[in-house]
Order: structure tokens, then sequence, then C-alpha cells
């Protein structure tokens, strides 16, 4: 039977929110995308423009010096909520706070200014280095933006302080090469120390390794959790890989059409996953050993259009245990554990 | 040749022009294919695998050539047919899936339209009725609903389109099928969904495939044999059951132990110093000795051939072939 609800999701910030160690915060947040169609869908529309449903209301927060991680698959709204988390999209609805606050409220001069402590890092360092710009130049450029009090000498000693602990050794035989110039792992490095140039407290990590091969992948996750330690930071690890999510996030939350379906300390919801779409997920990542064979049968069908989502439980035609009030209610997240939050009326 | 053997590569060598030099994409590789297997070839990128994948078609392009070594294919040798003949084998004995199923197929064009073509192109005296019939029935075989046939490629989603490339295959009975990359692209449930399906037909029509990926997970989920390549060069040839178990060659070793695993406690990934090597200056001697932790002399000056190290279990590395040096 269908449980009743025992939690809105708006409670869930809430609950840690007197101990003041968190830095971000998202309430209720969504973001639409207006998809643009020709004039004569419009007059037929008569002024109802259809949206991409990208994120569809989520709430969620992260704590200072905590690896938050943010799994779903393609599709799923997981960038979209990086971008909205760093303010470089604005949401349609609710309201993104970091330390406390609202980012809403701020003019864009006081948003440029807040800048210096949130960062991204991209998949494709390729597509994130300036070709033009020697490694150098491209760590220097946001300490020249944000740092302007350094001398042209501190700014250079800065940059081969950060080439040096990300690992770029010896820093003087790298500042003056190209991007083309180094192999792909080193091209990431370079990406991660000019995000860590102006010490900040954030870093939104959208799938950082997924470019990597194999045996780079470990050697940059290890020094992605070296320097957080280092420099203190926070980060969002968004990420659609669940096995290597394991290594690095303590708590994670995954993600749906634009919804999270689950929300947990990482190893309560890989142990104890009550959302049938996790399970899935889980059951799904390819285990590096052939004695090792799939016990759950994969769910039908593929991730829907986010224009029109199925009504009630978004997951629900897909869903192995879907009822009638799948399809008929959404279900909030609720409590199921401490800590570990559940969208499914099943769980 | 032994009948077993659908392929064999026999020290293949294929180079590209570049303007710094010739590179050696693929360097003196000899590989068996068995009729019935899925042959997981993995290795990390540069290493050549999809060189190798293009080659054995003929498929490859300027500025790559093939400088030396043979191809046989179910007792032929692909390399004396003419430009003209090799059609006949690639596409219809020899199926090709890729990573980006969009830009293989047509975008302009059904998708039963682009099969019954496909059928007649090979086949040119079978019937439009007996083209289609053949069609509808591997579609539905496939997990594809007939109505979806007369749909355009971008009305499918990847999972859907790696089927039809899968059909396209099926619907000339090819024998072998290389598998380039086939799941890089989608997600992890159809993914998972796709490889269900793979092992399946090689269950049902005895199909032969080469799976060419970088995901250790995927080769360790499907294939019966492995095969693993490092800058140009086959280091490691066996069941994927021994590999897994009891990999032979220091970067195998490395490699294995590098991939997360979600089904083990530890919260240490394995880290394997250093990167591979540039193709167009590698080491000398063994290519991986820059890299390996039980580096000796011999690993620095001399290049270590693939040879058994135990039953059915090949590796290029001079730990196991001790003896094979007083030999030279």
């Amino acid at each position: 039977m269908a449980k009743p609800k025992t939690l809105n999701i708006e409670a869930i910030p809430d609950r840690n929110s007197t101990d003041g160690n968190m830095l971000v915060r998202l309430e209720q947040v969504r973001k639409y995308f207006p998809v643009q169609s020709g004039f004569l869908a419009s007059l037929l529309n008569r002024g109802h423009i259809p949206a991409v449903k990208a994120v569809d209301g989520v709430s969620f927060f992260i704590r200072k010096s905590e690896v938050f991680g943010l799994a779903g698959e393609s599709g799923s709204g997981k960038s979209t909520v990086g971008r909205l988390v760093l303010h470089l999209l604005e949401p349609t609805t609710g309201k993104v706070t970091f330390d406390n606050i609202d980012l809403e409220s701020l003019s864009q001069e006081e948003m440029r200014r807040m800048r210096f402590r949130m960062q991204i890092v991209f998949q494709d360092p390729l597509a994130s280095l300036n070709p033009r710009m020697t490694i150098g130049q491209a760590i220097e450029h946001p300490a020249k933006i944000h740092l302007t009090k350094l001398s042209p000498n501190a700014r250079r000693r800065l940059v081969l302080e950060i080439l040096n602990a990300v690992g770029m050794n010896p820093p003087d035989a790298f500042y003056d090469l190209f991007p083309h110039q180094i192999s792909g792992g080193q091209r990431q490095r370079v990406v991660l120390a000019r995000a860590l140039v102006t010490h900040p407290d954030l870093i939104v990590a959208d799938e950082p390794i997924a470019m990597a091969d194999v045996s780079v992948r470990a050697l940059l996750l290890d020094l992605m959790m070296k320097l957080k330690e280092e420099f203190d930071l926070t980060y969002l690890f968004i990420t659609h890989d669940l096995a290597t999510a394991k290594y690095v996030c303590n708590r994670i939350a995954i993600m749906y059409l634009g919804k999270l379906c689950e929300v947990g300390p990482l190893a309560e919801v890989y142990q104890h996953s009550a959302h049938p779409y996790t399970r899935a997920l889980l059951e799904a990542v390819p285990v590096p050993d052939p004695r090792h064979r799939r016990t759950e049968s994969m769910p039908a069908g593929e991730i829907p259009n986010a224009i029109n989502p199925p009504s009630g439980c978004h997951f629900h035609p897909r869903c192995p245990i879907a009822t009638e009030i799948c399809g008929i209610e959404e279900p909030d997240l609720y409590e199921i554990y401490p800590g570990h939050y559940v969208a499914c009326h099943f769980a | 040749m032994p009948n077993d053997i659908l392929y064999s590569i026999r020290n293949l060598t294929v180079e590209y022009q570049t303007r710094a030099g010739p590179v050696r994409a693929v360097d003196n590789v000899s590989l068996n294919i068995r009729r019935g297997e899925i042959l997981g070839l993995v290795g990390e990128s540069g290493c050549g695998k999809s060189t190798l994948g293009k080659a054995m078609m003929r498929l490859h392009t300027t500025p790559a050539k093939i400088t030396s070594g043979e191809l046989w294919f179910d007792g032929r040798d692909l390399m004396s047919l003419s430009d003209r003949e090799m059609p006949n084998v690639r596409g219809a004995e020899i199926g090709m899936v890729f990573q980006d199923p969009m830009t293989s197929l047509n975008p302009v064009q059904r998708i039963l339209d682009h099969l019954t073509e496909t059928i007649h192109t090979h086949e040119p005296e079978t019937s439009d009725a007996t083209a289609r019939v053949r069609v509808e029935e591997l579609a539905e075989r496939l997990g594809i609903q007939r109505e979806r046939l007369n749909e355009y490629p971008h009305q499918m989603s990847g999972g859907m389109r790696q089927r039809v490339m899968i059909s396209l295959a099926l619907a000339l009975h090819a024998k072998l099928v290389i598998a380039d990359e086939p799941t890089t692209s989608l997600d992890v449930i159809v993914e998972a969904k796709f490889l269900d399906l793979l092992k399946e037909l090689q269950k049902e029509f005895g199909l032969t495939i080469l799976l060419i990926t970088h995901n250790i997970g995927v080769v360790a989920e499907v294939s019966d044999r492995v095969a693993v390549m490092y800058a140009a060069r086959m280091v490691e040839v066996g069941d994927a059951s021994d590999i897994f178990a009891e990999p032979k060659h220091p970067y195998t070793q490395g490699l294995l132990k590098s991939v997360p695993n979600i089904l083990l406690d530890g919260t240490e990934l394995y880290k394997m110093e250093g990167s591979p090597p540039n193709l167009l200056h590698p080491p000398t001697g063994c290519r991986f000795h820059p890299r390996c932790p039980y580096v000796k002399d011999i690993c620095k000056n001399e290049d270590p051939n693939l040879k058994p190290v135990v039953m059915d279990q090949l590796a290029a590395c001079w730990l196991y072939q001790e003896t094979a040096v007083n030999g030279r």
C-alpha cells in the first residue's frame, strides 16, 4: 500500500540549518527552458509556450567540506542543477542560497564578486581551455579578474604554486606550454588549477573524469581528494558513473527527469536503495568481474521527453512495481532512515 | 588454418603518415578470433584498437596504411581482394557497429528503407516483399516495434539506433560483427540491455563479435575472451575468466586494479603512474617499461613477443620469458 506522506521536501534543508555548516541550499528550484517554435505554432498554442522541464522542483543542501554526488542518466537535469548552483542559470522559480546568501538578491556586480568563491570544472578540458592561451596565462586569468591587488610577480608565483599543487612538476616547464602540447590528464589538472587559483569554497565538477582513460581516472580522483583537504573545498560531483561516485562522495542524490528520487549518505543509498530507479541504476553498472551476473531485470524503455513528462511519478511507465496511484499522484521525498530520503509511494 | 578460427590477424602493422613522421598505430599485432565467441578488445585511447578494427575490414583511409601483415577471414586472404571485391565482404559478411549510430544511419531515409536497401545491394535477387518480411521479423527479434521501422533515425533513441545498426548486420547474416565502442554513447540501463541483446544474438545466431571498448566492466560482462592492447602492441590475450582472475602482464594488472568496482568495499583505487607514450617516439624495448613496477634491464632494450604463459593465456612480457632470452 502507498504510505502516507510523512515529510515535506521543504523541511529537509531546515533539519541541519542550525548547525551553520551548510554551504549550498536549493529550495524547490525549477528551471524550464522554453522550446523555440515557429510563428504559426505560437499562434495555435495561443501564448502557451511548451517548455523543457529540465529541473522540476529540486531541493537539497550541501554541507561545507563534503563531496555531494549528483547522479543520473543523460537528460536527467543534473548538469542544469550544477549551473543553477553557481547561478550561471537563473532558476525559473525557487531559491538558491550560497553560504546563506540568496543569490537571486545579489546585483550583477555583487554576484561577480561572489564568483571567486565558486568554480566549475567541465568534462572536456580541451574545450575548457583557450587554445591560444598558455597554461600559465589560463591559470592566471581568474587571478587577474578577482585578485586585483596582486602584483604580476605575485600572480606568477601563485600560478606556479598551484601548478605544483596539482602535480604538474616542475611548474616552470609547463608555464609557457599550450594546451595541445600536454596530455589529456594534464589538461584536466590545468583546469583544476585554474579553478583553484582564487581559493574557492565550492567546486562544481561536472563529469570531471569522464573523458580520461581508466589509468588516468584514478590519479585524477586521488588528486581531487587531496586538493579538497589542502584547500578545504566542497565538491558538487556530477556524474553518470555510480561506481566512480562510490570512491569519492559522502552523500549522493539520484536524479530522474528533473526530480530527485533518492538522497542520502552514500553507503546508505547504495546498500539500502529504496527507489526502483536507484536500484536499476546500481544494478546496471558494469562490474569488472566475469563471474558477476545481474539479478534484477532492467526497466523497460528509455528516459522520456522532458517536455511532456509522465504524470504522477515520472518513473512510473518504466517502473516494475508501479500501480495505479503512481500514475496519478506524484510522490514527495520523505525520510525512511535518518538522512535518507526517497520519493516513491512504495519505498 | 584450424576451422574454429573465423578471423586471423597475422603480424599486422598499420602506419599513419604524419608531417612529423610515420606513426605506427598498430605494430606487428596478431590475433585469432574464434567462431561464435565474443572477443573483447580493450585498451586506452590511442592504443590502436579502433585502427585495428578498421583495418580488419580494410576500412582505414589515408593517411593510414597497412604496411605489412595478413588478414585471413573464413579461409580467405582479405589483403589479396581488390577494392571492388571488398564491399562484398564488408557489410555483408562482416558487420559493423560504431559508437555514434547517428553518423552511421542516413538521416533522410526511413529505417525500413535503409534495411531493405542494404539487403538489395548485397542480394539483388531478393524480392521487395521477402526483404521486407525479413526486416520485420528481425526487428521484432531485436525489440524494435514494427511501426517504428517507418521512422527516421532522429526519431529514435540512442539505444534503438544501436539496435538498428545490429539489425543491418544480421539482415545479411554476417558471420562477424565488429562493434567499436557500441555502448559508449548509451546510458547505463540502456547499455545493460544492449549487452544482454548481444549475448542473446551470440547464442541464437552463432554470431561472432569483436567488441572494441575502453570499458573494462563491459568486457567483463559479455566477453568469452579478452585481448589487451597497449601503445600499438598486443600485450595479453586469454580467456576472460583467466585474465580477470589472474592477469599476467603488469599493464593488464594495473588496468584491472584501477577500474572502480561498485561491489567492492575498498575506497582506494590503484593508481598507475605515468601515461601512455606518444607513438611518434615510443620507448625502446617493451613499451610499458617506463611505467612498469617490475621493470628489468632487458625490458628497456628488447621487445618481448606475445607468448603463452599458461594454457591459452598469452602475454608479451619478459617476466615470463626468461628462457626465451637465451634462445634469441
